[in-house]
């Protein structure tokens, strides 16, 4: 069959797979999955020309092919390399490796401003990870950080040039899903930074997914911004029927308040495609207007690896205990049971944060405080 | 038993000795509230939301004191910080609402390992007792050390005898 694709054999850390022609080692090594797909953090599967920027994919080829077993001379960022048959590629077993993604978390952490306790992404940010798997604890720049004048993108989306490490994820994804790039990096070297190009405002329908696609805290939702943690909050797969996108989402609830919507992402934290294989999109609407849990068909909680802090303290197929005060004071109210909210302030349930625009100031709270009593 | 041996008086004698040989040793017991006993260096008591030199809330509610928490003790509700609020607080996210429940807390110190930002510290006192659950739910201004700017004696008395110099 002339059209059937020629596999190729390729060892990665010393375990082979086969892959179709023209599969990159980052592809090939994610099918093996485990601690030898390399981290990307510039290269988005679903995103054309991405990769190839932040150089975190780097590996060793020890063989080039079963036809010219000679090894690469230098590293290869594997998101941009195209397996051969009979390639030898070391990924984690290479110390080689190892050391040069050490500088390159290193070189990356140079300007970025390390705020995570504030930043909205903490908890799901792919530097986060890599800078725990490869980082040291310390830094030796000595210099001033780069910073920025600040700059609005509009009532939803918001930006932190300071944390942004150049991916260029979101120019890609304002290039492609979007009809209007508005969008782009500007200047050079240092300099360098995400823009929206003469002050004009994001209005496309999908300009949204720019939140999604970034791997840092540069882009942040404004409607969430500072409204709680993420692995405070409890991710649920649900739908819509939406005209503009596919409408299947992961909604980010704390209680029944819908505080975030996101696309759903796998374990590669890349957006998901749909059953009919088109990736996964999701529409302004659906992310920044729907935050109500009735909006929403509920599937059911999202899968999350037990490795991630989301996980924490989330139960799936939790038994809760049968109340038993009913049965035990025959039908009469407790005299002393605490109602937690008559003490507390927090998580109150006359403050809906998921109604109000932009982040929480001091005044949502006094304002509330008053009227309840 | 001899008549001597049954009105037990030497049985007697020998337990008051010991009674009275107790009037001359240390006492175990001291004078609480008026005496307090030294607490060990690594004492954990109750906890105190610090500020920094210039008196701004340190906590930026990051909430991994939460997350660390066993107990689920701690919950928190952040909020934005605003123009003119920049002497109040010292990043731009804050917590608006921090509350830690004493009756869950079991004082283990997590809080104060994870705390990224110097905010929570345990103190040598222990939660005074109350006759109201109520009276455990601990906020924010029933946290947060006095301002050293404001009221240096109070901020100084708060650090306790294990601050450094």
């Amino acid at each position: 069959m002339a059209d059937e694709v020629k596999l190729f054999k390729v060892t990665i850390d010393n375990i082979t797979v086969e892959v179709p022609a023209g599969t990159t080692i980052l592809q090939a090594a994610r099918k093996v999955g485990g601690d030898v797909a390399p981290p990307a953090m510039c290269y988005y599967t679903p995103l054309k020309g991405s990769g190839g920027k932040c150089r975190t994919c780097l590996v060793e080829v020890a063989a080039g092919s079963t036809a010219d077993p000679r090894p690469m001379p230098k590293l290869v960022a594997s998101c941009r390399t195209t397996v051969m048959d009979g390639m030898v590629v070391k990924n984690i077993t290479s110390s080689k490796v190892i050391d040069a993604r050490n500088g390159v978390v290193e070189f990356l952490l140079i300007n970025h401003p390390l705020d995570c306790p504030i930043c909205d992404q903490a908890g799901e940010c792919h530097l986060q990870d890599l800078s725990y798997e490869n980082g040291k604890a310390g830094t030796r720049y000595e210099f001033k950080r780069r910073t920025f004048e600040k700059y609005d993108l509009g009532p939803y989306i918001q930006l932190h040039m300071t944390r942004c490490i150049l991916c260029y994820r979101c120019v890609f994804t304002a290039d492609q899903v979007t009809n209007k790039r508005q969008h782009g990096v500007l200047d050079r070297g240092d300099h360098s930074e995400i823009a929206t190009y003469i002050k004009k405002s994001l209005e496309n329908d999908f300009i949204g997914n720019v939140i999604d696609v970034c791997p840092v805290g540069a882009l942040t939702d404004k409607t969430f911004r500072f409204k709680n943690r993420v692995w405070f909050t409890k991710p649920v797969d649900a739908h819509r029927d939406c005209t503009k996108c596919c409408g299947k989402v992961t909604l980010w609830q704390r209680g029944d308040e819908v505080l975030r919507v996101t696309t759903r992402k796998d374990q590669w934290g890349e957006i998901m495609n749909t059953e009919d294989g088109k990736t996964g999109w999701i529409c302004n609407e659906c992310r920044f207007e729907k935050k109500k849990t009735s909006d929403w068909v509920i599937e059911g909680p999202t899968k999350v690896s037990r490795h991630s802090v989301i996980s924490a303290n989330k139960y799936i197929d939790a038994i809760v205990p049968e109340e038993t005060i009913d049965a035990v004071m025959g039908g009469r109210a407790p005299k002393l049971l605490m109602d937690i909210h008559k003490v507390s302030d927090v998580n109150d349930p006359s403050v809906d944060l998921s109604v109000i625009p932009g982040p929480a100031t001091g005044k949502t709270f006094t304002t509330k405080s008053s009227t309840s009593n | 038993m001899t008549w001597l041996e049954s009105i037990y008086l030497w049985n007697i004698g020998k337990g008051m000795l010991i009674t009275i040989k107790h009037f001359f040793k240390k006492k175990a017991t001291i004078q609480y509230p008026e005496q307090k006993r030294t607490f060990s260096q690594v004492f954990r008591g109750l906890h105190v939301l610090n500020r920094d030199e210039e008196g701004r809330e340190r906590c930026t509610a990051c909430g991994l004191c939460a997350v660390a928490c066993p107990a689920e003790a701690i919950t928190m509700e952040a909020a934005e910080r605003q123009k003119g609020e920049e002497n109040l607080y010292r990043e731009e996210k804050y917590a608006a609402k921090y509350e830690i429940n004493m009756l869950r807390c079991i004082f283990c110190g997590y809080c104060e390992e994870a705390c990224p930002k110097d905010a929570i510290y345990l103190s040598q006192t222990f939660a005074p007792a109350n006759y109201g659950r109520q009276g455990f739910i601990y906020k924010k201004d029933d946290l947060l050390i006095p301002d050293p700017v404001k009221d240096p004696e109070g901020y100084k008395k708060a650090l306790g005898e294990r601050a450094k110099a």
